[in-house]
């Protein structure tokens, strides 16, 4: 009863924030884009025990995917364009916006999806550390090719087409997207991790070996379960390119020095394996990188590497997985007193 | 394509490119060999592997731009520098892995490549540095080919560093403990060997030879703060390939990829050269993958 009446609160105040909070809408619906991030990375880092160090790759072609719809959907005229300081930014009619972002979003999610698939196939038979140091590999390469593609402005970025409303509501609507997305994506968590589905990829954690003398193809669960963190990654990733308004391959797309670390570090922060913890994880290290950064002008990068030694080493079971131990019958987990 | 029809017309350009390539690769082979050397005994990746590398890098450069030593001289200050600082980490953080699942080591050690690699953009600025030993260059094939004396240099160097090293850990009281718990810690230990000693001296022997890597590197080519990863790629991809703990196979594979890099930077556009090393790092994964699941097939 007390659970559903904190999340009631929550949910209410979340959805009025936009109106409570008018001037950090931006900053609000960046918490939300992590809290998804941190949650997607746990399905395959936490729950299934396969460390990726590059599944901001589905976040950049989702980003990407989405960009060239809006931008060619609709816009055959040149006359079309407008220049946002010194870009070219398509100007769209209202209908012809959000038709074109609604397909833009469902084929970043697709293509996430199938790529993730066709991927997947390749290296997801590998064992734990030749898969981290893979997904290494497959983040930053896709960075790298994308700043050398003409089409997508190579390593000048291109811009996202104008909200046709007015000044400020885009914020407000990216932020719904973000709660709504957010949301989503825990009550499908949630439903997958009661299911057999999430046993199975607590299987994989525990044991591979075991699971797959079991008679459980493992390769195929890992696939599924790396194309559902696809799928919501490649929206998240378009909905930031709207958001942000403009793509470029490093600094935005395929982010590993910023969005690809912190999503990793947030769900070890928050409790690995846990559904809550990515969440509580993500909100807290936003909150401190909001009111810290600032003041470490430039040292706040050492601060991330030192941050993600120190939470590694000497934290890793992460707030909830403390909290855990500490009451552990708050869990529904009964401990036998030794006498 | 141009770049490939202009190799064929002149074939000089194609001896340039393998040439330098080959020179590349022994360095490369000496940061592999370290990386072999620690995952073999302390069953951990480094993936801080290449920040060790452009640190050692910057200690050169330092000495070179702000006391004006020829860097040639720096290289075992090098060495020594990153000994301290391997040994340094080692008692701050490494040992608290070394009985830990390899994910935490990985993402341990990615920590402090993150850490590093931010360390140096704030201390030694984020411009693309170089150090100049002043060796000139020579001309081959009628001045087909230039090649800068110092990439000759540092290739016998790099390599006269590998021999040392496997031949220090063959007859070394040390080396012979360093085989010993790589083979079977628990065995080591009782046998009388002080592991934790054995492991700190492995940690900072291969920060150390880093160390010299990265001085090699910063005479032949340039280095920059966030360039370091590239070697960690590198480094691992040589060691998929020749296992772990084989010098002559690792040499091999490392010129090999040396010369195959630079040729494809050719190809391809030197803005592709990086991800060609990434693209060529998730290929080599997949193919070791597919042939490591046919053997499985058939053992069973």
């Amino acid at each position: 009863m007390k659970k559903k009446l904190a999340i009631g609160v929550g949910l209410l105040l979340s959805l009025a924030a936009p109106y409570l909070f008018p001037t950090y809408v931006t900053m609000l619906a960046f918490v939300w884009l992590m809290v998804v991030l941190s949650l997607s990375w746990d399905i395959i880092g936490g729950q299934m025990g396969y460390n990726s160090f590059g599944n901001i790759f589905f976040f950049g072609i989702g980003m990407y995917v989405s960009a060239i719809v809006q931008r060619d959907m609709f816009s055959s005229g040149v006359d079309r364009f407008a220049d946002v300081a010194g870009a070219a930014a398509v100007q769209l009619s209202q209908s012809e916006y959000f038709i074109s972002l609604s397909v833009g979003v469902a084929l970043a999610a697709v293509i996430c999806v199938l790529v993730a698939i066709v991927l997947g196939m390749a290296i997801l038979s590998m064992r734990g550390h030749y898969f981290a140091i893979c997904t290494l590999g497959l983040g930053i390469a896709a960075g790298e090719i994308a700043s050398g593609i003409d089409f997508i402005g190579a390593g000048s970025g291109m811009v996202t087409p104008l909200y046709p409303e007015a000044a400020g509501s885009r914020e407000a609507f990216y932020y719904y997207f973000f709660f709504a997305l957010a949301v989503g994506t825990l009550l499908l968590l949630n439903k997958i991790y009661k299911s057999r589905f999430g046993l199975v990829l607590n299987a994989i954690r525990d044991d591979e070996d075991k699971a797959e003398a079991m008679g459980l193809h493992t390769t195929r669960y890992k696939t599924i379960a790396w194309s559902i963190a696809a799928f919501v990654l490649g929206i998240a990733g378009a909905g930031t390119g709207n958001l942000v308004g403009f793509i470029d391959p490093i600094d935005v797309a395929f982010t590993g020095a910023t969005f690809g670390v912190w999503m990793i570090l947030t769900v070890i922060l928050g409790g690995k394996g846990t559904l809550w913890g990515p969440v509580i994880g993500a909100v807290i290290f936003y909150a401190t990188k909001e009111i810290f950064w600032t003041y470490l002008l430039g040292w706040q990068r050492v601060a991330l590497g030192l941050l993600i030694v120190i939470i590694v080493v000497f934290f890793p079971t992460g707030i909830l997985g403390w909290v855990r131990e500490r009451w552990p019958h708050r869990f529904g987990e009964r401990v036998e007193e030794a006498n | 394509m141009d770049n490939i029809s202009l190799l064929i017309q002149a074939p000089s350009i194609l001896g340039q490119l393998v040439l330098d390539g080959l020179l590349a690769g022994a360095i490369f082979a000496l940061a592999a060999y370290g990386l072999a050397l620690v995952w073999g005994v302390m069953n951990i990746i480094n993936v801080a592997q290449g920040e060790f590398v452009i640190l050692g890098g910057y200690v050169t450069y330092t000495l070179y731009d702000k006391f004006g030593i020829n860097p040639l001289w720096t290289v075992p200050i090098a060495f020594v520098v990153l000994y301290a600082v391997g040994w340094l980490l080692y008692k701050l953080i490494i040992y608290r892995l070394v009985d830990r699942d390899l994910f935490t080591s990985l993402l341990a050690t990615f920590g402090i490549s993150i850490l590093l690699q931010q360390l140096m953009n704030q201390v030694f600025g984020a411009d693309v540095v170089g150090a100049d030993a002043g060796l000139g260059s020579s001309l081959f094939f009628d001045s087909a080919i230039v090649t800068a004396n110092i990439k000759f240099v540092s290739f016998s160097l790099a390599l006269v560093c590998g021999v040392v090293l496997v031949m220090a850990l063959k007859r070394s009281r040390l080396g012979q403990a360093i085989r010993a718990t790589a083979q079977d810690a628990r065995a080591a230990r009782i046998m009388g060997v002080d592991t934790d000693k054995v492991y700190a001296a492995t940690f900072s022997l291969n920060s150390a030879i880093c160390g010299v890597a990265g001085a090699l590197v910063v005479m032949t080519w340039v280095i920059h703060p966030f360039i370091g990863l590239v070697y960690t790629v590198r480094s691992f991809m040589i060691v998929i390939i020749a296992g772990l703990g084989n010098l002559a196979a690792v040499v091999v594979s490392g010129l090999g990829l040396g010369a195959l890099e630079n040729v494809a930077g050719f190809v391809l556009g030197a803005e592709f050269q990086s991800a060609f090393v990434f693209g060529l790092l998730v290929v080599i994964l997949v193919v070791r993958n597919a042939m490591v699941r046919r053997k499985r097939q058939v053992l069973s």
